[in-house]
């Protein structure tokens, strides 16, 4: 094997972060687009400012942050001990959480174009089929939305997977447990490994390319099914 | 059974303001001008609009009052939009079937199977929506309410987003839909083509009031509204074919107050057909004309007299108790001494009546 089993580790934790933050982000963030795409409530665009922060916010405000909520003496920290969990700082729960919040926008913000796209009148057709609210979101609103999902878990998972400042604040950079790629090649580049970071970078850039190949190619077929 | 209902609606500076009832048989238009709240009555109806005031009973169930709003989808209607709007994502059958999965009750699916025998679609069901024509794509839509098996059929403009061509052929379509329907129809639109073949009953909006109902053929003729001053005015009349001359290719239908003379298909005797007679084809004689080519001469008694322009007079005509519009040059009516209560002849050519 060339990739030394630290590296490995590092790349599988990496996929195990977007994987988990991703899921974690289409169940956060579907209803969330949802209701800002259809809400008439006039101080929506409090919420979307939030939501947008971490596209302009330095990743390191970011993390330092959420380091201070999610230690022990931080709020969220807090109650976490309180309520007898494990210490969220420098663990992988931390880990998602602060990924979660740092790609928010890139799953949140194609699913509401897309969920506006779709605009009122599928929704009251499928509503005079008989359909109930949760019916028609289920069956009309998600189908139709399809390719904004698509958008969403792509973008939400690469972000994610290209991580670094946000990380290396609340993980800690622990071998094994918190240590993500894009770190551990930063680490082999200090220490002059070239050789180990080609390796790993290169790997990280083949299955990144794979990626976008196989959904675009996806979404390319589903395109040309519905011109 | 039937249909009672009261809006108040404000939208701006546009208020709609109606309380009404509509029979709850037969094809009701809702008729009038863009702009003038036929679309936003509809869709109060179904639930799609909420109102500052509103009523609705429909037969014995309150479906909106002070207390109770029954969201659109616990309301059994069955809606048609100006665009088609089918679900892009599912096939014809699949739109079809989305509203018959969700019925909670009504009929089998022979008569589900009948109506798109009716609209023509069976080849059409594995298609996708887009592989449609807009003329097909609409029959989907209707099919696709029906299936619900609504208590009422709301139709919104549903040829007005269609080209000429398709218009022309969906129309006959609706008729037969409507001819097979057990449940009242309302139907929006603008077009008075439309409305003169298809619709029985009529409301006549203007800028959010109901200026009129009743049924058509009265809504049309009746001389204190518009209809009845418009240059292509008509008058529409229900009879029934007594009798088929094959020989002249000539229908003979009879109505109340008279008969008229054909020119057709042959037609089942005892059939119903609705005549439309253009106001400008409709001449007056004080004496029944021989040697004439004209073949419907009918004896009846001015009803009213309204001068339209220097030029031209509009007459309200009855026999029995049928109405009958003509327009003809002041100059004549003059001549002739023309006045209310005088019994006339009214002429009209077998080529200008329409069935």
């Amino acid at each position: 094997m060339i990739l030394s089993d630290q590296d490995l580790t590092a790349l599988l934790v990496t996929l195990k972060l977007a994987s988990v933050s991703t899921l974690v982000l289409l169940i956060i963030g579907t209803p969330l687009a949802w209701w800002l795409s259809r809400s008439q409530w006039r101080y929506k665009y409090f919420i979307e400012a939030i939501i947008a922060l971490p596209l302009i916010l330095p990743p390191t405000v970011l993390g330092f942050y959420l380091l201070i909520s999610l230690g022990p003496n931080g709020p969220i920290g807090g109650l976490v001990s309180a309520l007898g969990g494990a210490p969220l700082a420098f663990s992988f729960t931390g880990l998602v959480i602060g990924s979660v919040f740092y790609s928010m926008p890139f799953v949140v913000q194609p699913l509401q174009n897309a969920f506006a796209s779709i605009g009122n009148r599928p929704l009251e057709v499928a509503a005079t089929l008989r359909a109930s609210p949760l019916d028609r979101f289920l069956t009309i609103a998600v189908p139709l939305a399809k390719p904004g999902f698509i958008t969403a878990s792509v973008l939400g998972f690469a972000h994610t997977l290209g991580e670094f400042g946000v990380v290396l604040m609340i993980g800690g950079n622990i071998p094994g447990s918190t240590q993500v790629a894009s770190i551990a090649i930063y680490d082999h580049v200090e220490a002059l490994e070239y050789g180990q970071a080609h390796w790993l970078a290169g790997s990280l850039l083949l299955f990144s390319f794979l990626l976008l190949i196989i959904v675009y190619g996806a979404n390319r077929r589903y395109a040309v099914a519905q011109p | 059974m039937s249909i009672a209902l009261r809006f108040h609606i404000q939208r701006g500076a546009f208020a709609l303001n109606i309380d009404t009832v509509i029979p709850d048989s037969g094809v009701t238009a809702i008729f009038g001008p863009s702009g003038s709240g036929k679309t936003t009555l509809l869709r109060a109806i179904a639930g799609l609009e909420s109102a500052e005031d509103g009523y609705l009973k429909v037969g014995d169930v309150v479906w909106q009052g002070d207390k109770t709003f029954l969201p659109t989808h616990q309301r059994k209607v069955g809606y048609v939009f100006q665009e088609p709007s089918l679900f892009s994502h599912l096939t014809v059958q699949g739109n079809i079937n989305y509203g018959l999965k969700r019925k909670k009750e009504g009929s089998s699916a022979d008569v589900l199977q009948n109506t798109i025998n009716l609209l023509g679609i069976e080849h059409l069901l594995q298609r996708m929506p887009w592989q449609l024509s807009g003329g097909e794509q609409q029959r989907v839509a209707i099919a696709r309410a029906l299936a619900t098996s609504p208590s009422m059929l709301l139709l919104d403009e549903p040829l007005a987003a269609l080209g000429d061509e398709q218009k022309t052929a969906i129309v006959p379509y609706l008729e037969s839909v409507y001819k097979t329907l057990d449940i009242p129809a309302l139907y929006v639109s603008h077009s008075r083509d439309e409305v003169a073949r298809l619709a029985d009953y009529l409301l006549l909006l203007d800028n959010g009031e109901l200026k009129a109902c009743g049924p058509i053929s009265e809504i049309f003729t009746a001389m204190s509204l518009s209809l009845a001053h418009q240059a292509n005015a008509e008058s529409l009349i229900e009879a029934s074919v007594s009798s088929y001359d094959e020989k002249f290719g000539l229908a003979t239908l009879a109505f109340s107050g008279g008969q008229f003379l054909v020119a057709s298909a042959p037609l089942n005797l005892g059939s119903r057909v609705r005549v439309q007679v253009l106001a400008r084809d409709v001449s007056i004689t004080l004496e029944p004309q021989t040697n004439t080519s004209i073949l419907n001469i009918i004896a009846v008694t001015i009803d009213q007299i309204d001068k339209e322009s220097s030029a031209q007079v509009t007459l309200r005509l009855t026999a029995g108790d049928t109405a009958l519009l003509a327009k003809i040059s002041r100059k004549s009516a003059d001549d002739l001494n023309l006045k209310k209560g005088d019994q006339v002849y009214a002429q009209v050519k077998t080529a200008a009546i329409l069935i």
